[in-house]
């Protein structure tokens, strides 16, 4: 791989050569330094276990605070809290991380992250059980998934290899067609995904005697993919190929120029962000335990892009900031206006953070801490992001 | 014109299965073959309206207008208003214009002018507005499904043509004004000041305001004629079509694959795109119904993976 030898360059510096040129989505889409700590180690001497160091230097109270919460959480509210508003959150957070990494680490703002979520579904529903026994193959869960997972995250190859030929703001424009398209054919056709009506009762298999789709059984499935997704995220955006794909983001001439090559980059980019796409797709098709046209249409298309937007694509942990915004507003805000006028909120709230704060939620809080906090603060703060 | 080994060697490609498979359609039914023929190039005419106006914001402005199909059902809803008010077809033509026209024109005069360079954002925006847009029109002309009267004068069939007998007159009629649009835009690109000004903001943007043009006040009227034939379009289309929530995203839709197939900012590549995306889709429908849109979809392939830039492009 070209981008090996990169590695040995601190992100910082490899930043600053990157800087001067300025791609074309550098204007809206927020730079963020890498975190590779440039102070002396305080931990260096002591002769503790690697990982022990490794959690010493990352790990702040904040964190210990989440991850109690989270695995806390499902005890403590209803059934209900935990499976509409905690696993929604979970598995919608997931596809808009797919598309954050995308968007905020490679350049590309891609609208078909849906539609691959919709591929990885849709397979498992024809491969796997449904309510349907003339169209599903009705395959074990453990050769389904695997295999609805792979079909999707060729698709998303595919998709990444069409879409990486043009640039900048055509992207958006082919992935989006590409995704409406796609909901076409799956209310047209019904000889394989049904038509209108869409395959039912897509249930989790029984697996060590627990049902997977029992309110905290499911939660944790979820959250423990949606972790391993978004520490494989914060993994790959300081690795060697993550590091060339921002370089990329900035200035794909000038990487061209250094010997990356850059379309295979992105598509490489593409392809893990589907892996994502994919396994929500799969948890997202349990939860709804139904795939159907719906499910896939422009609509959420743009909704996955609105949470995204809505946490801040700079660092992974928005997209899940705008997922649980977006599920509480979708639960709870349409109770005090109208439940029909669900759009209306939730386009005026997008249209707003587009407006006033490019950078997300994320960097409204940025910006807070600029004007309130400390100096120090915020350096603490551009180290950690990643 | 003379061609090179390797055209010669795609239009025998992609050619000779179509010529092919249209010969033994001719000979399979023939009236089904031309009706199909007559229905997709007045369905092309529909989305080259729609896409001229689209592919005009972009070329000159790089701005991708994904609420161009909200302007659509706009037009198109007022258009019907209007109609049933004053009865006057023509007057609901002019109204549809008119109202997307403005609502163009006050998307890049509130909002969009204030962030002119960062296309992303734009985008964004109108992703926004289009959400926000879509969810008033459900609002106040609710989930019911429109459908306009078409004029007197262009009501029932034009009978006694060879081979295919009858024919809606109407339908016939969406030939005419597509031929109309694409005419009137030609001139006005080509014969008319506003028109050099915007040919010249397509090929530099910064050239021309620094030769002393207000720039700003030719991407409104830009963005407005471009609304505003989105409008025209969907008082056309609310007769052919019908008016529904959700109409607005097909019609985006076709009108992103009409400019990706045609080149951006090409108006003689939107009439190419309209033209082949209109044959696949009607076609498509005509003789394998449940998989037309893999036609689509395979046009796009196709027209992607030789010419990135489609087919009327050029490098920006």
């Amino acid at each position: 791989m070209p981008g090996v030898g990169v590695c040995a360059v601190s992100a910082a510096q490899w930043r600053r050569a990157m800087k001067s040129g300025g791609g074309t989505l550098g204007t809206t889409l927020p730079h963020r330094a890498l975190a590779l700590p440039t102070e002396p180690d305080p931990y260096a001497d002591s002769n503790a276990p690697g990982w022990l160091k490794f959690l010493w230097r990352n790990l702040s109270p904040r964190h210990v605070f989440i991850g109690l919460f989270l695995l806390v959480f499902p005890f403590i509210a209803t059934p209900f809290f935990t499976f509409q508003v905690a696993t929604q959150s979970l598995v919608l957070g997931m596809v808009a991380l797919s598309l954050s990494f995308l968007a905020g680490f490679g350049g590309m703002v891609s609208l078909a992250q849906m539609t691959v979520a919709g591929i990885a579904g849709y397979a498992l529903a024809v491969l796997g059980h449904s309510s349907s026994p003339e169209i599903s193959l009705a395959w074990v869960w453990w050769v389904a998934v695997p295999f609805a997972i792979v079909i999707a995250v060729a698709c998303a190859a595919l998709i990444g290899w069409l879409s990486v030929r043009t640039e900048g703001i055509y992207t958006i424009m082919i992935t989006l067609a590409i995704g409406v398209a796609f909901y076409y054919l799956v209310l047209q056709n019904y000889s394989i995904f049904n038509g209108f009506q869409g395959l039912r009762e897509l249930k989790p298999p029984t697996v060590f005697g627990v049902y997977w789709r029992d309110p905290l059984p499911f939660y944790f499935l979820c959250l423990f993919w949606a972790l391993a997704s978004y520490f494989l995220v914060r993994y790959i955006v300081s690795a060697p190929f993550g590091i060339a794909l921002q370089g990329i983001r900035d200035n794909p001439r000038r990487m061209e120029a250094l010997g990356f090559n850059v379309v295979a980059h992105r598509v490489a980019a593409y392809t893990l962000s589907g892996l994502i796409a994919a396994m929500a797709g799969i948890l997202l098709a349990w939860y709804n335990a139904l795939m159907s046209p719906g499910s896939v249409g422009a609509g959420w298309q743009i909704n996955i892009l609105v949470i995204a937007v809505l946490g801040g694509v700079g660092h992974p942990i928005g997209a899940f900031i705008g997922a649980i915004i977006f599920v509480l507003l979708q639960t709870f805000a349409v109770d005090m206006i109208d439940r029909e006028r669900f759009n209306l909120v939730i386009g005026s709230v997008f249209l707003a953070i587009v407006l006033f704060s490019p950078d997300g939620l994320l960097g409204l809080w940025a910006k807070l801490r600029l004007r309130f906090g400390a100096n120090q603060a915020i350096t603490s703060t551009t180290r950690r992001q990643a | 014109m003379k061609l090179s080994r390797d055209q010669l060697a795609a239009w025998i490609l992609i050619g000779g299965p179509i010529a092919v498979l249209s010969l033994w359609a001719v000979f399979d039914n023939p009236r089904l073959y031309f009706v199909t023929l007559l229905n997709s190039l007045t369905l092309a005419s529909l989305y080259f309206i729609v896409a001229s106006g689209f592919t005009l914001v972009f070329g000159l402005m790089r701005n991708v207008n994904l609420a161009h199909g909200t302007l659509y059902l706009l037009g198109g809803y007022v258009g019907y208003v209007v109609a049933d008010k004053t009865g006057w077809w023509v007057i609901a033509l002019a109204a549809g214009f008119l109202a997307a026209a403005i609502g163009g024109f006050l998307m890049q005069w509130l909002v969009l002018r204030h962030m002119q360079g960062e296309e992303l954002r734009q985008t964004m925006v109108t992703i926004g507005i289009s959400i926000i847009g879509a969810d008033i029109l459900l609002w106040i002309f609710t989930g019911q499904v429109y459908q306009m009267e078409a004029p007197e004068w262009l009501q029932g069939p034009i009978r006694g043509i060879p081979l295919i007998n009858a024919y809606s007159a109407y339908r016939l009629s969406l030939l005419g004004f597509g031929l109309a649009i694409g005419l009137g835009l030609w001139w006005l690109l080509s014969r008319t000041r506003v028109g050099m000004m915007i040919r010249a903001g397509v090929d530099d943007r910064n050239m021309l305001a620094a030769s002393g043009v207000n720039v700003q006040r030719l991407f409104a009227i830009t963005f407005a004629l471009g609304a505003g034939l989105a409008g025209f379009g969907g008082v056309i289309g609310a007769v052919e079509l019908s008016m529904v929530p959700g109409e607005d995203r097909r019609l985006l839709l076709v009108s992103l694959i009409v400019v990706i197939v045609g080149g951006m900012g090409s108006v003689l590549g939107a009439a190419i795109g309209a033209a082949i995306l209109g044959l696949a889709e009607t076609y498509g429908l005509a003789y394998a119904p449940t998989y037309s849109v893999v036609f689509t979809f395979l046009v796009l392939i196709g027209v992607l993976a030789f010419r990135p830039r489609g087919i009327m492009g050029r490098p920006a």
